[in-house]
């Protein structure tokens, strides 16, 4: 009925110049640290809580290396704490969020291992900006090495208290008390205390503020084993509420109007028509045309009664131009030092060589293609916005939201709840702002949820890239020289872990076209295919084994561990015993971990049909929290990095995605499966790594090798594109 | 034009209201609140939203309501007998076939199709039946283990 007019302004698809690898940084919010203490027994009751505050800011897991964040910026900051009930109850509270990584699992695992109490016993609020602790985000295999530390930390202290109010009680050394299983025991004078009995009557708040020793992987009790899913059986039913699925009453659903390209203005826009349906809510605010109705075909009608013209101004390269566009315009800042290393004289690694070797290789856009489209709810109540939406970043979101309506941040909730997958595409909170928009016009709870189109479209990509290396080998088969230059896909994982005298590694940025985020193994991918490819390369052109070759220029015990590991299940060096039958071979470390794979492929004759018949990786991220959930995770990161392998691209020109559907843009389905195995190692004496992203790097190279192996034609371009 | 359909869903009776081309996954998720077929991409392509009509496996994306009415539809929430699983259901459970397990229901409501027509599929039967239905988070071997898992519970509940 209404039509909004105000100042309100989206991005229209292309965001600013990116950070590498870290595009979506920003400055953190304060979180008011005496607001939360002075609320929290509210909302929980009384009993004991816990806050943790990191030791430094550059002990807090949102200062992880990212060059635009200098600690005086960052808040003296709380990053987790919890909570135990006068009745016994466990709660954990975290910003982090469960996007399907397992995360929720792992980390109530960890709480239950450190207070000693049963894992079911937990429980672990995540990612609301009103209830849980600042936090930057889900993102960069961060969750495992910084958030379980924090959160063993409260909870050793939390366990600490409950000893010390036992001991007491009992008037005896805190140092003759054991605590397990949700209670304290005097074994002398067998007797004991539940955390429960404890807990009663107090009203106990403790700030953390120095790092306290917490239990060593080789003591665990509940982390470490391969616990169930928190949660599993509702996933089974339907019964878990996804964003998607929230239905609040009185709910309206929105439609969006796009525009016909990426970068195009609203020219003109009539939409009266539109406002005089009954029911409907139409706001046109900026590039913003949005329609909400109670039901979500009367939104499209609302949509289709528009008249909306617009200017359109796409970016001339597509698909086709991408790669020398990206050579021709990296940007010159790119030659700073910290784009830029060297190490040796490079001139003096090249001109001794037996052998020199030059290519270049290419990545594609591609898209995460989440299954959960993105999607929020949002309600305006008492000028307060409260969002329920999957993301990543939820205190990003709220600030996002919070400076679209030109509200505080204080009248923003984002609540996530357990979400539909992400793969580091869910940074952002487009359809938090617009669904918010809507919400605050119509006065109502308003429901958006991106059609698979718009998902394709407007969401962003993992940026492509175009590498180029030069390298060189001398007469014993080691390498002497290494020149390395990716241009737009980022520079994770873009230095060698080979032994190497003489270095020059470069990262070019260059302007974007499409717009870009982060990925799952984003720029890590890319450098390793690079990388892992061109190794394979140098050692064919040496006649030497493609693990050998690695093996003889590598220090690194931890990637020569997997490699062994790999190649040992695998059975390399592998016999061939078919026509067509081809193996190769990759590996790498990124973000503390540790993965290589190898790769067997049928191809025909001519070499344009693939088949991947059998896929090993091994894989090692330190101490194992739940080897359960790695192995879905190795596994799964192995069949999405077979996917962008093989055929995942995204095709673009004149602005617009030309396959924009699951019917033209190819994921992996169940006939592309090869028979595949992980390997865990389980390194008790290393702290635990993240594992969500490095176990997708090596599967593109191992397979570009093995086809190569096969039928001696080199890919050098992901995805390979063949028929499959 | 909006028309009265008679709807027959885990066995209970449901008169909607709608347009006869109104797809059978807005009228379960938005009608009826049976949020567990999910909206993956409207399309037909991924199998999120699978529903069974008279037993076969039916995109409810892309089913106009109308063509429901006078079936039997059976959707996830209409599998678990007094408050015991299905044996598909209990497998995926037992196999942790999921991961964000947003594609969980459409694959149970595809496998329970399946054995329904074939109690002893092989992996390639599996697969073949599955291959509707996107896993983006690459949990396909639980999930043919899952699958294989439920027919030998089935086969052995039956003997």
């Amino acid at each position: 009925m209404s039509t909004s007019t105000n100042q309100f302004a989206i991005d229209s698809g292309i965001a600013p110049a990116i950070e590498p690898e870290r595009y979506e940084f920003s400055s953190p919010s304060l979180h008011q640290f005496e607001l939360a203490r002075r609320d929290f027994f509210k909302i929980l009751g009384s009993g004991i809580a816990i806050f943790a505050i990191a030791k430094d800011a550059a002990a807090l897991q949102e200062t992880a290396p990212g060059p635009r964040i200098q600690p005086p910026q960052m808040p003296k900051e709380i990053t987790a704490w919890l909570h135990i009930g006068e009745d016994g109850t466990v709660t954990a509270f975290t910003g982090k969020v469960e996007v399907g990584q397992n995360a929720r699992t792992s980390l109530t695992q960890s709480v239950a291992d450190e207070l000693r109490v049963p894992f079911s016993t937990v429980r672990m609020v995540m990612g609301d900006t009103e209830l849980t602790p600042f936090d930057m985000g889900t993102f960069g295999s961060r969750t495992t090495p910084a958030m379980v530390p924090q959160l063993r930390r409260v909870a050793e202290a939390a366990r600490n208290i409950l000893i010390e109010a036992a001991a007491k009680q009992w008037n005896v050394p805190a140092a003759n008390l054991k605590a397990a299983n949700a209670k304290v025991t005097d074994p002398a004078a067998k007797k004991f205390l539940t955390y429960a009995e404890l807990a009663q009557g107090k009203t106990l708040a403790q700030l953390l503020p120095e790092a306290d020793p917490i239990t060593p992987p080789s003591e665990w009790t509940v982390a470490g084993q391969p616990l169930p899913k928190v949660h599993a059986r509702d996933f089974v039913t339907g019964k878990h509420q996804y964003t998607t699925d929230l239905r609040p009453e009185n709910l309206l659903y929105a439609k969006i109007l796009r525009p016909p390209s990426f970068g195009a203005t609203l020219a003109s826009c009539d939409a009266k028509a539109a406002s005089a349906l009954p029911n409907v809510t139409v706001v046109v605010d900026g590039n913003f045309v949005g329609a909400a109705a109670p039901a979500e075909a009367q939104a499209e009608r609302a949509l289709a009664a528009i008249r909306a013209q617009w200017k359109e101004s796409p970016q001339k390269v597509s698909d086709r131009e991408i790669f020398d566009h990206l050579k021709q315009n990296a940007s010159p800042e790119s030659d700073s030092r910290r784009e830029k290393q060297q190490k040796g004289s490079l001139t003096e690694g090249l001109s001794n060589a037996a052998h020199k070797l030059e290519s270049s290789y290419t990545v594609a856009y591609i898209a995460h293609a989440p299954l959960e489209p993105r999607a929020a709810v949002a309600e305006w109540r008492d000028n307060k916005m409260t969002i329920w939406t999957g993301t990543q970043r939820p205190f990003a979101v709220r600030t996002e939201v919070a400076n679209a309506l030109r509200i505080p941040e204080s009248n923003v909730r984002v609540i996530v709840p357990d979400t539909g997958s992400a793969y580091g595409g869910k940074h952002t909170g487009d359809a938090a702002v617009e669904a918010a928009r809507l919400a605050k016009a119509a006065n109502r709870p308003v429901k958006l949820v991106w059609t698979r189109e718009e998902e394709f479209t407007w969401a962003y990509f993992r940026p492509a890239g175009l590498i180029e290396v030069k390298s060189a080998l001398d007469a014993s088969g080691k390498l002497t020289a290494w020149e390395f230059h990716n241009y737009h896909s980022g520079s994770s994982a873009i230095e060698t872990p080979y032994d190497v005298a003489n270095q020059l590694i470069q990262y070019h940025s260059v302007p974007l076209i499409l717009r870009c985020g982060s990925y799952r193994g984003l720029a890590a991918t890319a450098n390793h295919f690079a990388r892992e490819t061109h190794m394979d390369e140098v050692a064919r052109a040496a006649k030497l084994d493609p693990l050998e070759f690695r093996l003889s220029n590598l220090s690194d015990q931890r990637l020569r561990a997997v490699l062994e590991a790999a190649a040992k299940k695998f059975g390399w060096p592998p016999k061939k015993l078919k026509e067509g039958q081809g193996f190769g071979i990759a590996a790498g470390t990124e973000k503390g971990s540790y993965v290589a794979t190898c790769v067997e492929v049928i191809s025909d004759a001519k070499a344009n049909k693939l088949q991947v018949v059998r896929l090993v990786t091994a894989f090692e991220c330190g101490a194992i929290v739940n080897p359960n959930g790695l192995r879905n995770q190795v596994i799964g990161a192995n069949i999405q990095g077979l996917g962008g392998a093989l055929f995942e691209s995204i095709q673009f020109e004149n602005g617009r995605i030309k396959n924009p559907h699951f019917a033209t843009y190819r994921v992996p389905r169940f006939h592309d499966l090869p028979q595949i195995e992980a390997v865990l190692l389980d390194r008790k004496d290393i702290p635990s790594a993240g594992a969500g992203e490095t176990p997708i790097m090596a599967v593109a190279p191992a397979a570009g090798n093995a086809l190569f192996d096969a039928t001696g034609i080199r890919r050098r371009s992901m995805p390979f594109t063949l028929d499959t | 034009m909006s028309q009265s359909f008679q709807l027959q869903i885990n066995g209970q009776h449901q008169s909607v209201q709608a347009d006869p081309d109104a797809p059978l996954l807005a009228i379960l998720r938005d009608h009826l609140g049976l949020t567990g077929s999910k909206y993956g991409c409207g399309e037909g392509q991924c199998g999120s939203c699978t529903v069974l009509l008279d037993g076969a496996p039916r995109r409810s994306c892309v089913t106009p309501v109308s063509a429901a009415a006078g079936k039997s539809i059976t959707t996830i929430e209409g599998l678990e007998e007094s408050g015991r699983l299905h044996p598909v259901q209990q497998a995926f459970l037992d196999a942790e076939a999921f991961q964000c397990a947003y594609c969980t229901s459409g694959m149970i409501m595809s496998s329970v199709a399946l054995l329904k027509q074939n109690s002893n599929p092989t992996q390639s039967e599996i697969e073949q039946a599955l291959q509707g239905n996107i896993c983006r988070c690459g949990t396909h071997p639980r999930i043919i283990e899952a699958v294989q898992k439920a027919a030998q519970a089935s086969r052995e509940q039956r003997s």
